[in-house]
Formats: structure tokens, C-alpha cells, sequence
């Protein structure tokens, strides 16, 4: 019999390493010979650099070398690549300032790179980097989005008008238009998504190494792709060929987006290392993270909704002003655009959409993907407009989304929006989601609350999201600069164990798991015989990483094809070995057996006559069982869901406490319920993170990060969660040999909506209609008392 | 971190002269304020004193009617003391609430109240339980002790050795933590005495301060009712973007009715 390994909850193999503290982060790497590197970071929003001084740093103990943007520039080094272009609205291409790797002339963020200081030690170079003396002329900053495309804003670059990279459009406005002329009742909403900052558990490192013998330059990074990180340092900044680069991203410890992106400091100890012919090394410190990842949402929007008289949607107009910081980080380009605006259908079947986005330049640490990326913004405004709806015209939100819920057997949906839907049960998961949250029951809830002076609200979101990236050519016409295909090599060993290499990378996910799940099922051995390799340019073929909830849909694709040519091979190999025809072969629990026949061979022994082929037909087939099979998607996946968020709110202090969520998601066929399971979990928190606590707030007048660390950048924690109400419905992906959709970002997308929804209807009893994520206490306070003021 | 020269101190006496002769010297004891600014490199202290080590310094133990608890207890000893959760249980319930399971491990009652952060939790338990600071060189009356923002009244080379707090007929702390630190955003002790109320705020301003006004009404009505109706002013109350100085100025309403209900 075969073991069911696909549906089944394997416990995660690379979790005996993780919980026994024998990980392999960046930092736990020390080279021979190895210096630290310090970077001198701008203290200001805004400033024109006057004077850079290095002497009394040269002179400092312990010191190797300080570097300026200035030597960067005379060693011919290339600026940081933006790895999307988007274009304007009259066809003409975006701003695309460069990005360089220490500032030249000017800084625009605080936390922007100025120098790095390298030493014997790191306190040796924190020592050193302060005596490193820099002079600046300040000059007013910007670094609010809304703020920076006023006329009379201080301006980022000189080249680009009114801080403006792009003003993209999207849609037929025309035909929203003409929804909106015919509407019964038209809803709007004005709408903020909060700046975040991702926080992964493992702050950024890297360690550049040279080989001065060969020639070789070796980077350890905390990064998601590190053949994407190759080639674009290689070819793009640095300028060393693929085959003298080799990036490796051991254990990594959480990413959420953050680690996709090439940053500065990677290409500047990698040169640095050469320079020295030593490695040199570089570990985040968390303030440092605060000022340097890249950052998340930070979107101004104005949305409106055309309904008819009995509800259906009409038409949908959005404009946003995306946030995209100082500088144009590898993606950014991307996200408040074909990875929002193009999820604006949602779940529905809103006929005339038109959305426009202007991405702007401000003071700040760039924005770039951050789990979810432009599909929570998409979600979040779709949803609260809904509910804003269903309330305004009086009808059951449950009901509205139902009335316009694409129907089940309309796939595949071709959405106004460009994507084409291929599967899905919006009402399946709605109704799930409804029942195990006891939505009928609600009322008596909410009354029995309000007798002991509390508020009750409950809310709902449904949502899509458009995962598995990506078709290389939709993506390639997009504007994408990348292919983003995946590939999976597996090799078969000789006594029959295999080992995966595979372009993904796996910082959390549990892949080393999954991925054998797959290989194990197929090939009939057990789970134990499957090793998964990923992380290392040296090892693996050239794939693009994780990021985008692809691992499975595309990665595991690829391995899926890679099995295929596997087996096919095998087949091959035993109608040689069992003396039939290679058509009677069947390959069934592990064994190619003649059909009909009790004639078999193991696997183990199809694997072994392949590397010692001395019965073999080697004039018609080489030896050796390891196959390669890259995968290109057909189109995205697009897992959907409904979520349910109740909470109570204490009207003296504003504190919102989340009672109860429930998600019932559609994410395909699923390989590890308990990893997905894990995966929902983690972006629930970090949606309920972002629509209660999270925020990223700048000083207006300095420019100043003013939540520059835990003390005041609230981030969610356990005891802030109720036990999760989760559960699956499948509908299969249609395209991909697994039917998988994947879930990494479902959770960080849903939740802010329903928890939002669920405030605001707690909220209604006493006046408030509004409000903006997140709901402090203090906000929810104020929001309190002015409707009871305006009352 | 700047470099510094560690000492640790053999007696007290050592500390003290030790701190005094130094120009730039620290004390350290558990080192939760300290250590993270030492971090951040926004301390350039000389020398670091350590008072880990001075059994003196620690424990807890019923003297007539008042528990005194040394400098050096923690603040996990003093949550899980049995004669304090017998004599004062508000004061072991506020221990419980400082920080988180790091914090309390490692951070002390003389350490916290000889930093005197405006947002930390002992300053209203010293001041409303009308303890007293009992140094190396005096007794020190709770209201005389806490003079302004990171300021008391130790001189140099004093040390806080221990704190002696009477024990009131009931009392209660309710604090309104910061929601990403812990600190207090507002934290108001109320204690019932014999001879009269007394309820402390810490968090909301640059100090910790008593309430007089809600000390009159409760000495004559001990009930939440009683304070309902009196406002806190909210000039010189602390402002920042987890709240305002108005928000604060109600919290301290809501906090102290609070504290009172549960104080019974």
C-alpha cells in the first residue's frame, strides 16, 4: 500500500534542528580572518551631504577600512536595480532614480547608509564608525504620502516632478463611469492602510568572502532567493559574473516579504571583502532593522462603489497614493499596483472597475512587498466599502457579499481588472466561516455584552489573492524584469534515497517537510529517504525564491514535472531489468512492476542498476537517475476565503479585546494540514497585528522615526489572540499538476478587514461609522466621544 | 556599548565610596534601564558598580505592621512572596504586571525606584502605601523621596537599601499599560489607611503624584461613586502617540474608580 504522505500532518523535519537550537543562521557563520562592518547611517530625514571626513575613524583601534559612496563610485560600482518597471498613464516609463549603495550627495531617509566602517571587532568599528564626521545641510522632508504630492512639498529628486514615480492607471474608466451615472446609491470611503514594519525574528545579516586565489566572492545572506540576490548584485551592482558569485542563504529566520529585496549592505561587504581579502561581516542591529528593511503598505485611498436598487455592484472607482519611500526598492514598483489594484474585483462580480495609483517618493525607509503585498490593501478597502455598503443601504453584510459573490460555476472569471479566476467557492467558505463563528447567534451575544457595559461586534471579510507567481510572459508584459518560473532538480542517490534541490527557499515555511511529502508519496519511500536542499546558488538551479505564496504552486510544480521525467526514466530502466515492454511497465507504491505479472523491481533497485548500470541499455539510455524540470505557471492561483472577527470593546478606556476569529479558506489541495494550519496562524497575527496595534508613524516636522523599536512599535503578541477557528474547503487549482493554491499571505490579508468590520459594528450602537486602522485605544476612545459630542 | 570599568561591590560601603569617588559611576542592579541604554550607546558611564552580590540587600520580612523589602529583590519575588500576597497583596499583584517574565527576573525594587522613570509602576506603591526609603545614611518619607522626572532625593553615594511599606487596611493597583512596552501609561494606586486615603498616579505625568482631590472624596466615601464626578486636569500631563495628555487625564479617572472597586 502506499503512505498517504500528500493531506497528511507530517511533523515538520527541519524542526528537530530549530527547537534543539542547532539552526544555521548568517550569524552563527564566522569565517577565518573575518572584520566587522558598521554602517554609518544618516541621523536626518532630508539633507545634502557637504562633507564626508574618515580621517579620525581611519586612525581609530582596531580599524581596516572606512568607505564612502565616493569610493564606491571611483570602483565603478553599479546602484541598487529596481526589479519592475510601471508605466504612467500616457505610456511613458516611471521615475527610476538611482538607488545608490552608500548615499551620494544627498540623504533621504533616516537610517540611509552614508559609510561603513570596517574592524578587527564590532565594537571596534561601532568605536570607529563614530568618529566617522560627517557634515550635512538639512533640508525639509516629507514622509507623509499625501503630504509629498502637495505643491510646495520638498522635493526628493531633482529629475523627478512632485516626488512622483508613477501615475499608473488601471481599468476602464469609461465604463465605471457609466456604472456610477446609473447607480441607485453610490458608497465612499476614504481610507488609510497603515505603514508596517515586517520585524522578522532574525534580523539581516551577511558576511562577503573572496577568494583570492580563484577568484570567487561568496555572500551569506538573510535572504528568500538568493539566486535572484546572484544575479542582480552580480550583473547589476558589483559586476561579477554568475559563476565567480556564489550566494548562500543558510537557515533564515522569517522574511514576510523583507528579505526578498537586494539591500545596500550585502553588495557593500561583498565588495568590501574583496578589497580586504577578508570576510566581513555585518549583523543588523534592531533599531538598525527599524531604519534600513524595507517597510510595508502605507497607503492614502479614496475608494466609491456603484450599487444598483437592489444591491448588485455596479461599478468601483479607486485612487490611491502609494507610499514607496526614499528609494525604489527591488519590488516596489510592483506592489501598489499589479499586486493591488488588480485584486480590486475581489470576490465579486462588479462588472466596471477603474483604479488609479500614483506612487510617490518620500523621506522615509523604502516600501516594498510585505506579506500580503498589495493584496491585504485590495482586500481591506474592498471590504470595509461592503460593509460601509450593506450598512448604508440596510442589508445583511452577509447577504450583500453573497448577492454579489462571482458564482460558483462562472470559472473561469474573467475579472475588469485583468486576472482571470480559475476556481473558487466564495459561498462555501462564507457559509463555513458563518456557522463555526456562530453568526446566527451573535445577537444574544452582543446583548448579553452590553449588560455588562461592554460593546459587541462582529465582522466579516472575504477575500482573494492572486498567489503562485507568476506566468513569466503576463508578468514579463507587466512591467516584471525577472522570469518567474521555478525549478526543482531531484536526484536520485544510487541505494535509492533522493535528494531535492530545489530554487525555493524555505525561511519558516516548513518546505524541507512538504516538499518530501510530495517526493515520498510519488516514488513510494519513506519520508526519511527525501532530503530537501535549498538556499545555495553552489547547489540548487537557478530559481527565483519564495515570496509571493509560490513555494508549492510553482516549486512544487516543478518538483511534480522533475518526478515525472524521474519515473519515466525508471520505467525505462526496469522493462529493461524485467526483460518487458517499457509500455507494460507500472509504477505503483514504490515498485515498476510488468503489468499483469507479479515481475517487480523496487525502486531502490531501478535506482542502483542506474548508477551501476552493468545490466543497463546504455546504447539507448545514459546512466544515472537525477533529473531537472523547470515549471512555468499558466496563471496565478487565487486562494479565497472568509474570515470572522468578534470583539468587545470597554467604552471608558477604547480597548478593543478580539474575542473570537474564524477563518475558513480555500487554498487548493493541501499537502500538511498542520503547516498550513501554522502558516493561517502566523498572518491571522500579523493582520490582527495590523488592524489593532501596528504602526509605523514618522515625526512630521523631522522626518524622525518616532516607533524605532519595541518600546513603541506594538507589536501583536500571544495573549493578544483567541484559540483560531480555523478550517479548509478545497476547491482545486486548475492548472497545476498538485491543485494547490498556496497560504502563506491569507491570513495577513483577511484579517484586518474582519477585525475592522467587527470594531466598526461594535461601534455602530454608539454613533461611530468610521475609523482608521489601527483601532488604539486612544482612537477608539476619541471616535467614542465625538459621536457622542456630534450627538 | 562604550567601554567602562566593572566593579563588583563587596559591601555597601564599597559601593558607595566607590560611586562617590568616580566621576562618571553607575550603579548597576538589575539592570533593565540600564543595560539597554548602555546598548544603545546613550551611556558613557566610567565605572559600573555592581550591587548583585549583597545579600543585604535582599529578601523580604514582616517588621510589626509594615513589610520591608530589600533593594535587591526582584520583582518576580516580591509577585510570588507569600507575606507579601498576604500583607499587601496590591503590591504583589503590581509586581506581577511590571514588564514581562525577562523584566521581572531581573529588575528590582530599589533599582526601579531609584531610577524614578515617570512610567514605572513602584513610584505610586512607595508613595500610596506611604513607605519609607531606608537608606545607607537615612529613612526617606515616600512623598519626600520622588522629586521629578528621573529625579529623587538620593545624594551621592546614597544608596537605597531597602523600602518599608505599612501595611493599609486595603488598596489596589490598576494600571493601563502601554500597549507595546508595558509601561505605565497610567498606574494608580489607591491604598486606605487608618488615618486616611491616599492614591498615587504614576505614568501620566512627569512623577509620580498623589490625587489629592480623590484622597478627600474617599476619605469620607471609599466607593467609586465617590470619585466620579472629579476630573484630572491634564496640564503637565505626558503626551506621546500612544496617548495624549487628555486621554491620560481620563484614563487616571477610569484607573483610579477601578482601583477602588477592586480594593473592595
Amino acid at each position: 500500500m502506499t503512505a498517504r504522505l500528500i493531506g497528511d500532518p507530517v511533523r515538520r523535519k527541519e524542526d528537530r534542528r530549530f527547537l534543539t537550537g542547532k539552526g544555521h543562521y548568517t550569524d552563527d557563520i564566522n569565517r577565518a580572518g573575518q572584520v566587522y562592518a558598521v554602517f554609518v547611517r544618516s541621523p536626518h530625514a532630508h539633507a545634502e551631504i557637504k562633507s564626508i571626513n574618515t580621517k579620525r575613524a581611519a586612525g581609530a583601534p582596531g580599524i581596516v577600512a572606512v568607505y564612502t559612496g565616493a569610493d564606491l563610485v571611483k570602483a565603478g560600482i553599479g546602484t541598487l536595480p529596481c526589479g519592475w518597471g510601471v508605466k504612467n498613464k500616457d505610456g511613458s516609463p516611471m521615475a527610476e532614480p538611482p538607488h545608490p549603495v552608500l548615499a551620494s550627495g544627498k540623504v533621504r531617509h533616516v537610517g540611509d547608509p552614508v559609510a561603513v566602517v570596517i574592524a578587527e571587532s564590532k565594537a571596534a568599528a561601532e568605536e570607529a564608525a563614530e568618529r566617522v564626521d560627517v557634515t550635512y545641510k538639512e533640508l525639509p522632508s516629507v514622509t507623509a504620502v499625501d503630504a509629498a504630492v502637495k505643491p510646495g512639498a520638498p522635493q526628493l529628486y531633482d529629475a523627478v516632478k512632485g516626488n512622483l514615480c508613477y501615475d499608473w492607471h488601471i481599468g476602464d474608466k469609461a465604463a465605471a463611469d457609466a456604472a456610477f451615472a446609473k447607480a441607485a446609491h453610490v458608497t465612499k470611503l476614504d481610507i488609510v492602510n497603515n505603514r508596517l514594519v515586517p520585524n522578522a525574528m532574525e534580523p539581516r545579516a551577511y558576511i562577503g568572502d573572496y577568494d583570492r586565489a580563484t577568484g570567487e566572492h561568496t555572500l551569506f545572506t538573510t535572504c528568500q532567493n538568493p539566486h535572484a540576490i546572484r544575479l542582480l548584485m552580480g550583473a547589476f551592482v558589483l559586476h561579477v559574473p554568475e559563476h565567480k558569485l556564489r550566494v548562500v542563504a543558510p537557515d533564515v529566520g522569517g522574511g514576510f516579504g523583507s528579505k526578498i529585496y537586494h539591500y545596500a549592505e550585502e553588495a557593500a561587504v561583498t565588495w568590501a571583502a574583496a578589497q580586504l581579502g577578508r570576510p566581513v561581516k555585518w549583523t543588523a542591529e534592531r533599531s538598525e532593522s527599524f531604519l534600513s528593511d524595507a517597510h510595508g503598505r502605507d497607503h492614502v485611498t479614496h475608494a466609491e462603489l456603484a450599487l444598483d436598487l437592489s444591491g448588485k455592484f455596479l461599478g468601483l472607482r479607486v485612487s490611491t497614493l502609494a507610499n514607496l519611500g526614499g528609494y525604489l526598492s527591488t519590488f516596489a514598483a510592483a506592489v501598489p499596483t499589479y499586486l493591488y489594484a488588480t485584486l480590486l474585483a475581489g470576490t465579486y462580480t462588479t462588472p466596471a472597475i477603474y483604479a488609479e495609483v500614483k506612487g510617490v517618493f518620500t523621506n522615509t525607509v523604502p516600501v516594498d512587498a510585505y506579506r500580503g503585498a498589495g493584496r491585504p490593501e485590495a482586500s481591506y478597502l474592498l471590504e470595509r466599502l461592503v460593509d460601509k455598503a450593506a450598512n448604508e443601504i440596510q442589508i445583511d453584510p452577509a447577504e450583500l457579499r453573497r448577492k454579489n459573490f462571482i458564482p460558483k460555476d462562472a470559472y473561469p472569471y474573467q475579472t475588469p481588472v485583468a486576472l482571470a479566476y480559475d476556481s473558487g467557492d466564495y459561498f462555501a467558505t462564507l457559509d463555513m466561516a458563518l456557522k463555526a463563528a456562530d453568526y446566527a447567534g451573535f445577537a444574544k451575544r452582543r446583548d448579553d455584552a452590553k449588560r455588562h457595559g461592554k460593546l459587541r461586534g462582529i465582522g466579516l471579510a472575504t477575500y482573494i489573492e492572486a498567489c503562485g507567481v507568476a506566468p513569466s510572459a503576463v508578468a514579463g508584459a507587466l512591467g516584471a524584469r525577472a522570469g518567474l518560473y521555478e525549478v526543482a532538480a531531484v536526484r536520485v542517490n544510487p541505494t535509492g534515497s533522493v535528494t531535492v534541490l530545489t530554487g525555493t527557499h524555505s525561511h519558516g515555511q516548513g518546505h524541507e517537510t512538504t516538499f518530501a511529502q510530495v517526493v515520498a508519496e510519488r516514488l513510494g519511500i519513506p519520508i526519511d529517504q527525501v532530503d530537501v536542499v535549498h538556499g545555495d546558488t553552489a547547489k540548487t538551479p537557478f530559481g527565483m525564491g519564495t515570496y509571493g505564496s509560490r513555494s508549492l504552486p510553482v516549486g512544487g510544480s516543478a518538483l511534480v514535472k522533475a518526478l515525472d521525467k524521474v519515473e519515466a526514466k525508471g520505467k525505462k530502466i526496469a522493462a529493461h531489468l524485467l526483460e518487458a515492454a517499457e509500455a507494460d511497465i507500472e509504477f505503483k507504491d514504490g515498485k515498476f512492476t510488468v503489468a499483469g505479472t507479479d515481475k517487480s523491481k523496487s525502486f531502490g533497485e531501478v535506482a542502483l542498476a542506474a548508477y551501476i548500470p552493468h545490466n543497463y541499455p546504455l546504447e539507448t539510455l545514459e546512466p544515472g537517475l537525477d533529473e531537472t524540470a523547470y515549471y512555468d505557471p499558466k496563471n496565478f492561483t487565487f486562494p479565497s476565503g472568509a474570515h470572522v472577527a468578534e470583539v468587545e470593546i470597554d467604552r471608558d478606556t477604547g480597548v478593543v479585546e478580539l474575542l473570537k476569529f474564524t477563518a475558513a479558506d480555500d487554498f487548493g489541495r493541501i499537502v500538511n494540514p498542520m503547516i498550513v494550519e501554522g502558516q493561517v496562524h502566523g498572518g491571522l497575527a500579523q493582520g490582527i497585528g495590523q488592524a489593532l496595534f501596528e504602526e509605523c508613524r514618522y515625526d512630521p516636522e523631522s522626518g524622525q522615526l518616532v516607533t524605532g523599536s519595541f518600546m513603541d512599535y506594538r507589536m501583536p503578541r500571544a495573549g493578544d489572540l483567541p484559540s483560531f477557528a480555523v478550517a479548509t474547503h478545497a476547491t482545486l487549482c486548475t492548472h497545476n499538476p498538485l491543485g494547490v493554491k498556496g497560504c502563506g499571505e491569507a491570513g495577513a490579508i483577511g484579517a484586518p478587514g474582519a477585525v475592522m468590520n467587527a470594531v466598526l459594528n461594535a461601534l455602530s450602537t454608539v454613533g461611530v461609522s468610521d475609523l482608521q486602522m489601527p483601532a488604539t485605544p486612544e482612537r477608539v476612545w476619541r471616535a467614542i466621544n465625538d459621536s457622542k459630542a456630534a450627538a | 556599548m562604550y567601554n567602562f570599568e566593572y566593579h563588583k561591590a563587596k559591601t555597601i560601603a564599597d559601593a558607595s565610596a566607590m560611586i562617590t569617588q568616580k566621576s562618571e559611576a553607575k550603579l548597576v542592579a538589575g539592570g533593565m534601564t540600564l543595560i539597554p541604554t548602555l546598548k544603545l550607546r546613550l551611556a558613557k558611564p566610567s565605572d559600573l558598580v555592581d550591587l548583585n552580590g549583597l545579600p543585604e540587600l535582599k529578601g523580604i520580612k514582616r517588621e510589626g505592621s509594615a513589610v520591608v523589602i530589600g533593594a535587591m529583590t526582584r520583582h518576580v519575588e516580591v509577585a510570588e512572596s507569600a507575606e507579601v500576597q498576604k500583607a499587601i497583596p496590591a503590591l504583589a499583584h503590581l509586581a506581577s504586571h511590571i514588564g514581562d517574565p525577562a523584566v521581572r527576573n531581573r529588575g528590582t525594587l530599589g533599582g526601579s525606584i531609584s531610577n524614578n522613570d515617570p512610567v514605572a509602576d513602584y513610584p505610586a506603591a512607595v508613595v500610596a502605601l506611604n513607605a519609607t526609603v531606608i537608606t545607607n545614611k537615612r529613612k526617606i518619607a515616600a512623598d519626600a523621596f520622588f522629586k521629578g522626572m528621573f529625579e529623587t532625593a538620593l545624594e551621592p553615594g546614597e544608596i537605597v537599601t531597602a523600602v518599608s511599606f505599612p501595611m493599609p487596611e486595603k488598596a489596589a493597583y490598576m494600571k493601563f499599560p502601554n500597549p507595546a512596552s508595558r509601561y505605565a501609561i497610567v498606574g494608580v494606586f489607591v491604598a486606605k489607611h487608618k488615618d486616611g486615603v491616599r492614591v498615587a498616579v504614576t505614568g501620566a505625568g512627569p512623577c509620580v503624584f498623589r490625587q489629592k482631590d480623590m484622597e478627600a472624596a474617599l476619605a469620607k466615601n471609599f466607593s467609586a461613586d465617590a470619585i466620579k464626578s472629579i476630573a484630572q486636569k491634564q496640564d503637565g500631563l505626558n503626551g506621546d502617540i500612544h496617548a495624549s495628555p487628555e486621554y491620560r487625564a481620563h484614563l487616571v479617572g477610569v484607573m483610579a474608580r477601578r482601583a477602588v472597586a477592586a480594593a473592595g
